[in-house]
């Protein structure tokens, strides 16, 4: 899916997920590894305090992912 | 009953000549030509229930420049003698010839509801484009393999045309077209696995049931140059919906995606949203679902100025057990909004 949005709409899609190696054999070329699989962007039961921060950290991250100029397919951790 | 045979071999085959004569025009013998006769001897070893009542023949560079033209005027020779079957080729690697086998085939079983069979090799471009339609007999790269070919494709020609239930492409000896049927095996599936296994941990051969599909890759997109201006989408495929999932959402396997308005909304609740996948624990999806919908960070950034704006709408779906054409569909779909409505990227959150 993510793969076929940045296709058609030529634009950088950031995935958040936790299996990296999904991501990358689908095709993702902008991959941000999420904090768990049921709870990708967060930790509601760390409170919300750290939920929020990590939060606010990954997507962060995303908008410095989609700002970046790369040649293949690539993490940021 | 004789089954009557229609052979489709290019100019050089025919023995028209070679590059020379590739702009050959369609044009129908009504007996065997060049390979032809073997397969006649074939059917005559096998029993005599078949026979070519006629050749079709037309350039390789005449069929490819003038594809339509050149199908309907094929189709045409090839319906005016009334054949239970065509056989087409083989094309080996040759590009244009594949192409032609793969096309008059696919069309003589579309438009005379015909069984066809051709034969090619697998790098062939035909086989990419017309596999699907067709059955196509895996040949070598070149004619040394020519009597072995026609011998596959006239086998598996009198099985089609007999209506013998078809088997599996790799006992059968054709390429897999892709179809899957269902039907009960004695040993359940555990039990078939641990087979493998052990086939496996022995050294010896054994095939999966289920092919992994070939995913593609694309070069990746320019980045965002001016973050300040841009217009950001979020999307998911960890099941988050209105609460009540007011469009059936499958919870597993989906074969649709939702998109739904966040203008205002500063945060999704859990009185407001639910996650409705079926592959995970919705545990902390209930707590707060913005853990797989990031909306009110994302909200804050957007405030602060860290980019210009949401997206109006969020696309969602779930991700367990869902085909890779639907995912693949789903993402051509929302490409096309996020094309038009000028998003300049987009995140996606999986689960």
């Amino acid at each position: 899916m993510t793969r076929e949005i940045e296709r058609v709409a030529n634009i950088p899609v950031v995935q958040i997920a936790t299996i990296v190696p999904i991501m990358l054999t689908v095709g993702t070329n902008r991959v941000v590894p999420g904090v768990a699989i049921p709870h990708p962007v967060g930790d509601p039961r760390k409170g919300p305090e750290i939920d929020h921060t990590l939060r606010r950290n990954l997507l962060l991250k995303a908008l410095d992912a989609m700002q970046t100029e790369i040649q293949e397919q690539t993490i940021f951790e | 009953m004789q089954y009557r045979i229609v052979h489709y071999i290019n100019q050089f085959y025919a023995g028209k000549g070679g590059e020379d004569k590739a702009d050959h025009k369609p044009e129908s013998v009504p007996s065997p030509v060049g390979p032809g006769s073997e397969i006649t001897r074939l059917l005559k070893e096998a029993g005599g229930e078949g026979e070519i009542v006629g050749t079709v023949i037309c350039g390789d560079s005449y069929y490819g420049e003038n594809i339509e033209e050149a199908r309907a005027t094929c189709l045409a020779l090839i319906e005016a003698f009334k054949p239970d079957l065509l056989i087409a080729g083989p094309a080996f690697n040759a590009g244009r010839y594949g192409v032609a086998c793969g096309d008059i085939a696919s069309a003589a079983g579309e438009k005379l509801g015909i069984p066809t069979v051709t034969s090619m090799f697998k790098e062939n471009p035909g086989l990419e484009l017309y596999g699907k339609g067709c059955y196509v007999v895996p040949s070598s790269e070149s004619a040394r393999s020519m009597r072995k070919d026609l011998a596959a494709m006239t086998e598996l020609g009198l099985k089609l045309v007999k209506k013998i239930p078809m088997g599996p492409a790799r006992e059968e000896g054709y390429f897999s077209r892709g179809i899957r049927k269902c039907f009960f095996k004695e040993k359940t599936g555990a039990a078939r696995a641990v087979d493998m296994m052990l086939a496996r941990l022995r050294g010896e051969e054994f095939h999966t049931e289920y092919e992994m599909p070939v995913f593609k890759k694309i070069p990746p997109a320019l980045p965002v140059r001016d973050i300040k201006n841009a217009t950001i989408a979020i999307i998911s495929s960890g099941g988050v919906v209105p609460v009540g999932n007011p469009d059936h959402i499958r919870v597993s396997s989906a074969d649709s995606f939702g998109s739904y308005s966040i203008a205002g909304i500063n945060d999704l609740t859990p009185e407001n949203y639910e996650s409705i996948h079926g592959g995970y624990d919705r545990a902390m999806a209930a707590i707060d679902p913005d853990c797989i919908v990031p909306v009110d960070e994302l909200r804050k950034l957007e405030k602060e100025g860290a980019f210009k704006k949401l997206h109006d709408f969020f696309y969602t779906t779930t991700g367990t057990g869902t085909s890779v054409n639907n995912a693949e569909k789903f993402g051509q779909e929302i490409g096309e909004i996020l094309r038009n409505a000028e998003v300049d990227a987009a995140i996606l959150t999986s689960t």
